[in-house]
Formats: structure tokens, C-alpha cells, sequence
């Protein structure tokens, strides 16, 4: 490859503020950034893909207990955790636009509302989890194991005293479950147990990946809302703002297939 | 040293001429392939070293002919590999339906061995030459490989499944047997020695000192883990007969839990048996409830050997009585009302 | 400034107008320490990681010594077999992780890519840096698992002894591996946008030299395929702290899932480490036949065809494990497609030397050896996609002897390659050529009694990761020790004479070995800060030897 007698002259050239040393233009710049969002954000999905094929392969060779291990998941929390994740991606789509026209309040009030709503979908999940702890459903030293059995047979034989009385989704007393010395508990229904620990085990693995991304999230909305108040951005440089949209959107889609993966499993009913 | 020094294993098996001519094959397209690049590569250099710094060879972007040869050839050359190897492979993964059976354990760090008749050995494999063998192998603990190189054979050996390979015996005489997958601190001490043997040596040595068979103490194990309860045999049975149901396609009603379409079958195979055991919901027979227990923690891998063993023995009429000492269990007792009770 | 007449054919000694020591270049600049660690200028970066690969490759090779020296007796009488089990858990995870991956495109790619581009820097200068710190970073933490006691799982880390029975510190190395896996993502990530918007004026994808093709092709397989390894090596870390079974059966989970997820890294991963090695070849080659690269445009989709099929291959590892005949038959086929692409670019490299000017500088050298070794690993890859022979060498020394072929006789040697050959334009200095061609040889020679003897191992049955073994197998065990001697000698001559080099080696002018591509056409040795003053305009097709290529850099 040659060169030709023509080169180009590019230094004492004007920079522009925001344009980076390395960079031409601000058109390369932004492309460059844009691009190299999308290409984090592959790998992104190659991460979580991982989790989401063990999790796609124990499914299947489970199913049954995947549903019964579901149906312990509550599905209104869930729900709303989706509508909030939802309106945060809103919110952070009105403040890429308002950095687009140029609005700098606006586009750091959007961004620390943003904030807020993953605060409360970090909120409901921390009411989920403290109440999974509690019922000693987290997949440590704590699991029920033979509890969960206990639980599956107390629960159906409660259900069948009350002959559909509505059984909510309760936990039964101390009094209802089987004693410990029945002689046909024991050994029987480790293996199930097995496998809702390992539904609860994907279950926390997914979602604190995920609460995690959001909690990175956070700091790099809260540090963009920053430099947004103090007018960096404007309608020639916005790439920042639009690429921590990008990442947000991609936190909502993988909440997006989680939801119906974890939590739709079952069918919930007359639970 | 120099004593022991050998260039090539031993053939001692059916199969090791079969993977010796493919080798051969690999190799002499090995040996071709690469002195042509080498004789080519110092030729090249030699003949064309740098004269004068002055000259400018003339470029040469490609040549249609020669690019489509040197890509079809080696297209054509590895389809061949590939067919010859994929037949080698069958031959090697197939055992033939009357080969004698050996049931193989591998464990930190050692194997052991069963024979049906009832011999078993530690870290040594007798078998006669000229039969085909068919070893099942599983594992207690983390993955090993059960490998046999004078054979060409191995096989990986997973716990919580079964996998197997076989072998037909050629020569006599005494062969390395090798585990062939890290498994720990003594993973080069889990060797042993598989000892070839004419047929009448064989059959001498199954009759020295064997325990008794396989199948027996297994007989023994389904009286004692009370399979008999419920396996009955007769009108008052709580559990499907045993009897005649190996390598029979058994008609299924669920697979964990979840009712499936009817007619669906399950071939019964040593693995079917042993899931049956481990995990009995996970397919139950038509017509049948799931109430069985499971023996996870109850039994070792040896004793569902032996058991299984014993079922696959089993013939009509042969199930053993059930006597005072193996009461009927609680659980028909309670009369548990709910089917999904399990 | 110096023009070029595009109608000469005569080729004149360089006139050495610029290159001069007392200019200010990269290197000169500005020699506090503060100015080398948080710089951001991506050819400091790549010295950076030079000095950190090279402790690392030290301290893999020294793993080697004890390992070769164990086995040259059947007995286990100089390290105990777990302090054997650690050595080569260590070795591979120290050459693989930290210094074969990392190596030619930390290195050499973050110096040169550039400057091939003529860009100013990467796309994401910072984010490189921050790369180099996860590297140091995951460093310190692998060593740290080292100096705590060790892992004994093999690199491979298969479970449930890994998740389950293993005493080791797993999740450690785990976790440094873990980190050091995102500085290969992001340097991926960095390479993938400074090929796609960094290029200079008239640089089309089709004029861009081989080794960009080559980079873009390990950044893109990078990219995709290690945090597939982070996400397992995360469930292995939560299998060993909170005994959920993931992948041991004992509590319901596959242990053979694990090794589906494992290789689905670990396969594309050994692309990473030759893809570069092949994308130097390329530049060598031409530069030292003074010719261009035969096949062009079949040589960079070859490239990226390598990374794609990598994808699809990785159950080739599992024969023997019990997947299903089908399946194994399946991914044989698949990976007999990998091996033609790999022949194609070495007939065509023979193509390209046919005809030409040779000449045999240390990285030529260092290039031929390439041909023949890499051919010979590749080859005998055949024996392990066929179904029929693999079931026999599986997890045999003819494993061990067929990658150390392609990643020490093929990538090691295509780094070594790129070294020399970039040498003088990172650092301005010739080296002796003398010693270069003996440390070469040395290796070549070193290399071949090493590892020939194991393919013959394997054949006889020896299995891998044996630190006692029956005595039939020690006079081939004796020879490859013997060997590896031999090859540590060719490693470390360059530690000496190339460190001499860089203080008191003749200087270089911009382009010593006359090449055509920008690297060398547009920037000093050593370059100046920001590479050049003006952005060049590309208007031919690479490879493109015309007569003068002198330096047309102007000041």
C-alpha cells in the first residue's frame, strides 16, 4: 500500500471541545462510540447466555419441579418489577432526546428519574428475597431441604381439607407439617429437593447478575446526569447519553426475558 | 530402560488392526503433506534467495487452478478420514448383542471389577480370549476413563451414569489398563492390568475363590432393601413384576410427575433399572402408582450392580416369597389419599 | 518531503532522512514512571504488556522445567504428585490464560494496529489501559492462588472434582481468571472498532494489511466466546461456596454440561492464540520475499472463517465422554472444515515466496519454522478428528504433543516472528542478527526434541498428567526432557540479546527491512508521540512493493 504526495494536514486544524485527540471528527467519534456500545453490549448477551442455557437445560430435564419451584416465586411483585423497568426505560429514552435538542436540565432530571425507578425495582426485590430468606428458600447453608417436602405434601393436603376454599399462597404452620419420624418422609423427596434448590439456585444467580448490572448502571447514569447538568452535552455531543440509553434498554430486555423464564413458569393458579 | 522400549503397543484386540491401518493412513498423509511444505518451503527460499537488493519480483495475486486443487484435495483426503473414521468408530462404540458382561467401578483411585459369576477383582480385568466383553462402567466419585491401549479402546466414566464399552481379546498375555482422565493426587497409581487368558485357564480361574454371584447377592439385597414388599410377583402386588422385564419396552403413564401421552414406551436397559432405583418418579410404569421410595443414600454403586444383576436374571415364577421378616410398608398402610402425592 | 515515483522498478538502499535519536519519539518523551503507567498512548501500552507477558512466560516455562524434570524418571521422586498436579495446573493456566492469549495482540496488535491504520490511536485509548490493568490485575490474583497452595484441577478444571473434591484454592484462580478474561473482551472490543472506524482515508477493507484481517478475526472470536467461560467459571465458584449441584450428580447436576460450557470457550480460545501468528506470517513473508501475499482475499475470509467455524467444533474435546455417536460424528465433520482454510493460507504463503526475493532475516527464520510446525500440529489434528483414532489417543500424550505444535511451534514462534520483526520500530534498534538466527535454530531444534517423542507416547498409551509412569515409556521421556532443555536455552538467549539491543544496538532507520505497509512507510523508529503529522491517503492495494520504501515521514 502507498502513499501519495497528498497527505492531510490535521494538526492546527480547530478541534472541537469535545472531540477526543485521537479522533478526526466528531461523526467518527460518535460512530466509534455507538459501535463499540453495541459490541459491549454483545458480549452482554454472550454472559448472560451462558447462565441462560444451564438454566434452559435443567428446565427441561426438570420440568416439573422447575414449575412447583416457580409457583413460589410471587408473580404480582414480579409483574411489577416489569411495569417499573419498563417506565424507566421511558424515562431514559425522554432524556437521550432531551440531550439530542439540547435540553440540559431536562436531560439530567430524566436520567436521576431514571435512577429512581431502578431503585424501586431494586426495592421490590429486596421485599422478594428478605421474604425467600425467610422462608428458606435461598440456596445455602439455610435451604429447607426436606422442608420443601414437607411443604409440597402439608400444602396439597391443606388444599384438599378445604376443598378450594381460595388456599392462598400460604406456608403452612408448624402443626400441619408431616412429623419429622413419619416413616414415609426421609429419604424420599431429597431429589426433588435437589432440584428446587437448583431452580432457586439459577433463580439468584440470573436476577443478582442482573441487579448487579443495574447497580453499575446507577453509577454511570448518575455520573452522565452530572456532567448533563453542567451543560456538557448539547445536540453535537450527545454520544454519552445515548450510549448509557443503550445500556440501560439492554438491562430492561434481559429483565424482559427473565420474568417470563422465571417467573411464568408454572401456572400459578390457585396459588 | 532400553530393555522395556517398544515403538508400538501391542494388537491385542479385534479393533487395534482396524485403528492401526487408519493410523497408517493418517500418517503417511501426515508425512506427505508436511515434506512437501518442508522440502518446498527450503527449496523455495534457496532457489529464490535475494540476489540483488535492487529487484522487484513481479506480483502474483492467485491462480484459479491451483487455488481450487490445493482446497479440493484436502477436501477429498479428509472426507475419507472422516468415513474411515466413522466406521472404525462404530465398530469400536457397537459391542456385539452376545457379549459377556463385566461390570467395571472406578473410584480415587482404583477400579474395580465384577464378573457375573461372582469373581471380583481390584485394579485387574481376567477375560478370555476370542468372546466379546462388554464392560459397564460408572464411577463413585469424579470422571475417570477406563482405558485399554493395546485394545485402542476408552471410555470416559461420569458418576451418576453409566457408560460401557467392549472389546474382543486377540492374544494372550498381560495389558496395561490406564485411567485416562485427571482425577486427583493419584491419578498415575489408577493403573492396572487386564490379563488375557485361553478359555480353559479362564473358567479355572472363575472357579477359584469366587464369591458368589453377582446375581445372587443381589438376590439377597432384594429381600434386605425390601423391593420384594412391593414387587411381589402376585395378585396383592403394590409394584410392577420384575420378572422377564429386562431389555423389554415397558409402557409408561408420567415422566416426573407430568402424565404423558399413552403408549409411550421405555426400552428397560441397565440404566432405566438403575433410574427406576435412584429416581422412581422419574418414569412410572402404566397402571401403576408412583409410590415407590427412592434408595438415594441406600445403596452403594456395587449394590445396584448386583441388584440389577439379580433383575435381569429373574425369570417367570422366580420372584423369592415374601416372609415376616419384610413386612408391608407404612405407606400402603396409610392409604395416602392423593394420586400426586409423591 | 521524499517522492515517490510510482514508475520505479529499481530499488535503492533507504536513505535514512529521518529516525534520527535526538528527535522525540514515544519512547523518549517523557521518562517518569507516571508517564508509562497511566499512559494512553496504545504503543506504551503494548511495551507494557511485553514486560508483564514476558515474567509470565518465565515463570509458565520454569513450571515446564520442573515437569520435564519429574518425568525423566517413571518413578515420582522430585516433586510429590500433588505438587506435581499444581505444576502443570499452574503451567497451563499461567501459558494460556496470561501469556498465549494476551501475547501477539496485546502486544503487537496494540502496537502496530495503528499505526497499519494510520490512526492516531485505538478507538478507546482508557479503556486499553484499563485493560492492561485487568490483566495485571488478574495477574496478581492467579499468582496469589499459587502462593496460597495452588490448584490441582488441571487448567481444564473438570467437574465434580473441581466443584467437589478438589482442596484447592479454585476459586482464586477462578476469580483471577475472571478478571484477566474481560482485559481479552475489551481489547477484542477495542481492536473491532478501530478496524471499523479508524481507518484512514482510501484504507478499504480490501487494502488493509493481513495482520488487521487477522486481529479482527481473534478480536471478533474474543469478543464472543470468553464470557462464556466467565459465566461458568462464575457457577463453578458458586457450585464450590454454596454446594448447590450444578454439576455434581450427586445433588442432581451434569458434570458433562460443565465440559460443554468449558469448550465452548476453550476451543474459539485456541483460535485466539493462532489466528495472530498466522496474520504475522503474512507480513513477514512478504516483506521477506519482497513480494505480495498470494490470495489475498481468500487469505482474510480464511481468517474469518477459522473464527467462525471455532464456534462450532468444541464437542470434539468430549469423544470419549458418552455424548451420542451422532453428535460425535457431527462435530467431526465440522472440524475437518477448520483444517482446509489452515492448509489453504500455508499453500498460499508457498505461493507467495515462489518467485520472490528472500531474504533470511531472524524474522524470516522464525517464519519457516512456522510452516513446518504449525503444518505438522495442524496434520495431526487430523488423527483427533477422526473418530476412529481419537478414541485411542484421547487424553494420551499425542494430545500434549499436537497443541504444544501449534501453540509453541505455531504461535509462540509467530510471536517471536513479530518481536524481531517489529523490533526495530518499536524501539528504534537493530539486534544481532547472529544471535537472532542461533536463538532460532536453538529453538527449532530444541522444540522438535521436545515434542516429536510424544506423539510416539501417545500412540503407546501414556496418558496425560501422569507424574509416574510404566517403564516402557522413559527412553521417549528422557529424549523430550533432553529437548526441553535445549528449547529453554533458545528462550532465554532472547531475553539477553535482545534487552542488549535496546540499549546499545545499532539504530534503525524508519524501514530497514524495506516493507510496503504503513507501519513501516509512515512513522519514524521509534514513532514519534502521536505517530505521524499527517494522516497518509491510501490509494493501492497492500502488499504493493515498488522500489522505494523509503520513509516519506516528514517532520
Amino acid at each position: 500500500m502507498s502513499t501519495t504526495n497528498e497527505t492531510i494536514q490535521d494538526h492546527g486544524q480547530h478541534h472541537h471541545k469535545d472531540l477526543a485527540h485521537h479522533f478526526d471528527t466528531l461523526e467518527q467519534q460518535h460512530d466509534a462510540n455507538t459501535l463499540g456500545m453495541w459490541a459491549f453490549l454483545l458480549t452482554e448477551v454472550l454472559f448472560f447466555g451462558g447462565l441462560f442455557a444451564a438454566y434452559t437445560i435443567y428446565r427441561y430435564k426438570y420440568s416439573a419441579m422447575f414449575e412447583e419451584a416457580s409457583n413460589h416465586l410471587d408473580i404480582t411483585l414480579g409483574a411489577t418489577n416489569t411495569v417499573i423497568l419498563i417506565l424507566s426505560s421511558l424515562t431514559m429514552a425522554l432524556a437521550v432526546r432531551c440531550s439530542q435538542t439540547g435540553n440540559s436540565l431536562w436531560t439530567g432530571r430524566w436520567l436521576l428519574i431514571t435512577i429512581a425507578f431502578g431503585l424501586m425495582f431494586l426495592g421490590v426485590k429486596y421485599v422478594e428475597w428478605k421474604h425467600d430468606y425467610h422462608i428458606h428458600l435461598m440456596p445455602g447453608k439455610d435451604w429447607s431441604g426436606k422442608d420443601w417436602w414437607h411443604w409440597q405434601y402439608a400444602k396439597k393436603a391443606k388444599e384438599m381439607d378445604t376443598h378450594g376454599k381460595g388456599a392462598g399462597h400460604s406456608y403452612p404452620d408448624k402443626k400441619d407439617v408431616i412429623a419429622d419420624n413419619d416413616p414415609s418422609l426421609g429419604v424420599r423427596g431429597i431429589q426433588e429437593s435437589q432440584q428446587a434448590r437448583l431452580f432457586f439456585l439459577l433463580y439468584f444467580c440470573m436476577t443478582s447478575l442482573h441487579a448487579l448490572h443495574m447497580l453499575v448502571g446507577f453509577v454511570l447514569i448518575g455520573i452522565i446526569a452530572y456532567f448533563a447538568y453542567q451543560g456538557a452535552y448539547s445536540p453535537e455531543y450527545y454520544s454519552p447519553v445515548e450510549n448509557i440509553g443503550l445500556y440501560w434498554h439492554f438491562v430492561d430486555i434481559v429483565w424482559i426475558f427473565l420474568f417470563p423464564l422465571l417467573y411464568l413458569l408454572g401456572a400459578h393458579m390457585g396459588h | 530402560m532400553f530393555e522395556e522400549f517398544k515403538w508400538l503397543p501391542e494388537q491385542a484386540s479385534t479393533i487395534a488392526p482396524e485403528v492401526d491401518m487408519l493410523t497408517l493412513f493418517i500418517v503417511i498423509v501426515t508425512v506427505l503433506i508436511s515434506l512437501l511444505v518442508g522440502v518446498l518451503t527450503i527449496g523455495f527460499a534457496v532457489a529464490f534467495r535475494r540476489k540483488s537488493e535492487s529487484y522487484i519480483p513481479a506480483p502474483w495475486f492467485g491462480c484459479i487452478p491451483l487455488e481450487i486443487g490445493w482446497t479440493l484435495i484436502p477436501v477429498f483426503i479428509c472426507l475419507i478420514m472422516f468415513t474411515w473414521g466413522v466406521k472404525v468408530y462404530s465398530n469400536i462404540v457397537i459391542p456385539p448383542a452376545d457379549a459377556m458382561e463385566l461390570y467395571a467401578v472406578g473410584r480415587q483411585w482404583m477400579w474395580k471389577i465384577q464378573h457375573p459369576e461372582g469373581q471380583r477383582e481390584i485394579n485387574a480385568l481376567h477375560v478370555p480370549i476370542g468372546r466379546p466383553v462388554k464392560v459397564t462402567l460408572t464411577s463413585e466419585d469424579v470422571i475417570h476413563c477406563f482405558s485399554i491401549p493395546a485394545f485402542r479402546i476408552k471410555q470416559d466414566v461420569v458418576p451418576g451414569r453409566y457408560s460401557s464399552l467392549w472389546f474382543q481379546a486377540t492374544k494372550t498375555g498381560t495389558y496395561q489398563l490406564f485411567c485416562s482422565e485427571y482425577c486427583g493426587t493419584e491419578h498415575s497409581r489408577m493403573i492396572g492390568k487386564v490379563i488375557v487368558m485361553e478359555e480353559a485357564d479362564y473358567q479355572k480361574w472363575l472357579s477359584e475363590g469366587a464369591e458368589s454371584g453377582s446375581a445372587l447377592q443381589g438376590r439377597k439385597l432384594y429381600t434386605k432393601l425390601q423391593c420384594v414388599t412391593c414387587h411381589t410377583g402376585n395378585a396383592e402386588a403394590k409394584a410392577p413384576n420384575l420378572e422377564g422385564i429386562y431389555r423389554k419396552h415397558i409402557p409408561i403413564s408420567h415422566i416426573d410427575g407430568v402424565k404423558i401421552k399413552d403408549g409411550t414406551k421405555v426400552f428397560a436397559d441397565d440404566s432405566y433399572i438403575r433410574e427406576s432405583i435412584l429416581y422412581p418418579n422419574a418414569k412410572v410404569a402404566a397402571g401403576w402408582e408412583s409410590i415407590m421410595p427412592t434408595y438415594q443414600g441406600l445403596v452403594t454403586e456395587e449394590e445396584l450392580l448386583q441388584v440389577i444383576a439379580y433383575i435381569k436374571s429373574l425369570n417367570q415364577g422366580q420372584t423369592p416369597p415374601r416372609t415376616e421378616e419384610t413386612p408391608t410398608p407404612a405407606i400402603i398402610q396409610n392409604k395416602n389419599p392423593s394420586k400426586e402425592v409423591n | 518531503m521524499a517522492t515517490v515515483s510510482l514508475e520505479s522498478k529499481t530499488f535503492e538502499k533507504f536513505p535514512d532522512i529521518v529516525g534520527r535519536h535526538d528527535e522525540v519519539n514515544y519512547l523518549n518523551h517523557d521518562h517518569s514512571v507516571a508517564s508509562w503507567l497511566f499512559t494512553l498512548d496504545h504503543k506504551r501500552i503494548g511495551l507494557l504488556y511485553l514486560v508483564t507477558i514476558t515474567l509470565m512466560f518465565l515463570l509458565g516455562g520454569a513450571l515446564a522445567g520442573a515437569i520435564r524434570l519429574e518425568l525423566l524418571t517413571p518413578k515420582g521422586d522430585f516433586l510429590t504428585a500433588d505438587t506435581y498436579n499444581k505444576a502443570f495446573t499452574a503451567h497451563g493456566i499461567i501459558m494460556l490464560f496470561f501469556f498465549l492469549i494476551p501475547s501477539i495482540p496485546a502486544v503487537l496488535g496494540n502496537f502496530v494496529v495503528p499505526l497499519m491504520i494510520g490512526a492516531k490511536d485505538v478507538a478507546f485509548p482508557r479503556l486499553n489501559l484499563f485493560s492492561y490493568y485487568l490483566y495485571f490485575a488478574g495477574s496478581v490474583i492467579a499468582l496469589t492462588a499459587l502462593l496460597l497452595g495452588g490448584v490441582d484441577t488441571g487448567w481444564t478444571f473438570y467437574t465434580p472434582f473441581s466443584s467437589t473434591y478438589s482442596n484447592s484454592y479454585v476459586v482464586v484462580m477462578a476469580s483471577g481468571l475472571f478478571v484477566v478474561g474481560f482485559s481479552s473482551i475489551l481489547t477484542g472490543l477495542n481492536f473491532i472498532i478501530t478496524v471499523h472506524r479508524m481507518r484512514c482515508p482510501g484504507l478499504t477493507w480490501f487494502r488493509l494489511p493481513l495482520f488487521i484481517w487477522a486481529i479482527y478475526a481473534t478480536s471478533v472470536v474474543q469478543l464472543l466466546g470468553t464470557p462464556v467461560i466467565a459465566v461458568t467459571l462464575g457457577l463453578l465458584g458458586v457450585e464450590r461456596v454454596l454446594g448447590v449441584g450444578i454439576f455434581d450428580p450427586r445433588l442432581g447436576g451434569d458434570p458433562i454440561l460443565f465440559q460443554h460450557l468449558f469448550w465452548f470457550y476453550s476451543h474459539p480460545a485456541v483460535y485466539i492464540m493462532i489466528l495472530p501468528s498466522l496474520g504475522v506470517t503474512s507480513e513477514v513473508i512478504a516483506t521477506f520475499s519482497r513480494k505480495n501475499v498470494f490470495g489475498y482475499h481468500i487469505i482474510a475470509f480464511s481468517s474469518i472463517a477459522i473464527a467462525v467455524f471455532g464456534f462450532i467444533v468444541w464437542a470434539h474435546h468430549m469423544f470419549t465422554t458418552g455424548i451420542s455417536p451422532y453428535a460425535a460424528m457431527v462435530f467431526s465433520l465440522l472440524t475437518f472444515s477448520v483444517a482446509i482454510p489452515s492448509g489453504i493460507k500455508v499453500f498460499s504463503w508457498l505461493a507467495t515466496m515462489y518467485g520472490g526475493s528472500i531474504s533470511f532475516d531472524t524474522p524470516m527464520i522464525y517464519a519457516f519454522g512456522f510452516l513446518g510446525l504449525f503444518t505438522i500440529g495442524g496434520m495431526t489434528g487430523l488423527f483427533l478428528s477422526t473418530l476412529g483414532t481419537d478414541i485411542h489417543l484421547h487424553d494420551t500424550y499425542f494430545i500434549v504433543a499436537h497443541f504444544h505444535y501449534i501453540m509453541v511451534g505455531g504461535a509462540i514462534m509467530g510471536y517471536m516472528a513479530g518481536i524481531h520483526y517489529w523490533w526495530p520500530k518499536m524501539t528504534g534498534r537493530m539486534y544481532s542478527e547472529f544471535w537472532g538466527k542461533l536463538s532460532a535454530g536453538i529453538t527449532f531444534i530444541g522444540f522438535n526434541f521436545t515434542f516429536f517423542p510424544q506423539f510416539i507416547l501417545g500412540y503407546l498409551g501414556m496418558p496425560r498428567r501422569y507424574y509416574e509412569y510404566p517403564d516402557e515409556f522413559q527412553v521417549l521421556n528422557v529424549f523430550s526432557s533432553a529437548g526441553a532443555s535445549i528449547l529453554a536455552i533458545g528462550y532465554i538467549m532472547p531475553l539477553f540479546y535482545m534487552t542488549y539491543s535496546f540499549f546499545f544496538g545499532e539504530k534503525a532507520s524508519s524501514n530497514p527491512f524495506g516493507a510496503s505497509t504503513l507501519d513501516w512507510t509512515n512513522t519514524t523508529s521509534p514513532p514519534s508521540p502521536h505517530n505521524f503529522e499527517k494522516t497518509p491517503i491510501v490509494t493501492e492495494e497492500p502488499y504493493h512493493f515498488h522500489g522505494k520504501e523509503a520513509a516519506v515521514v516528514n517532520h
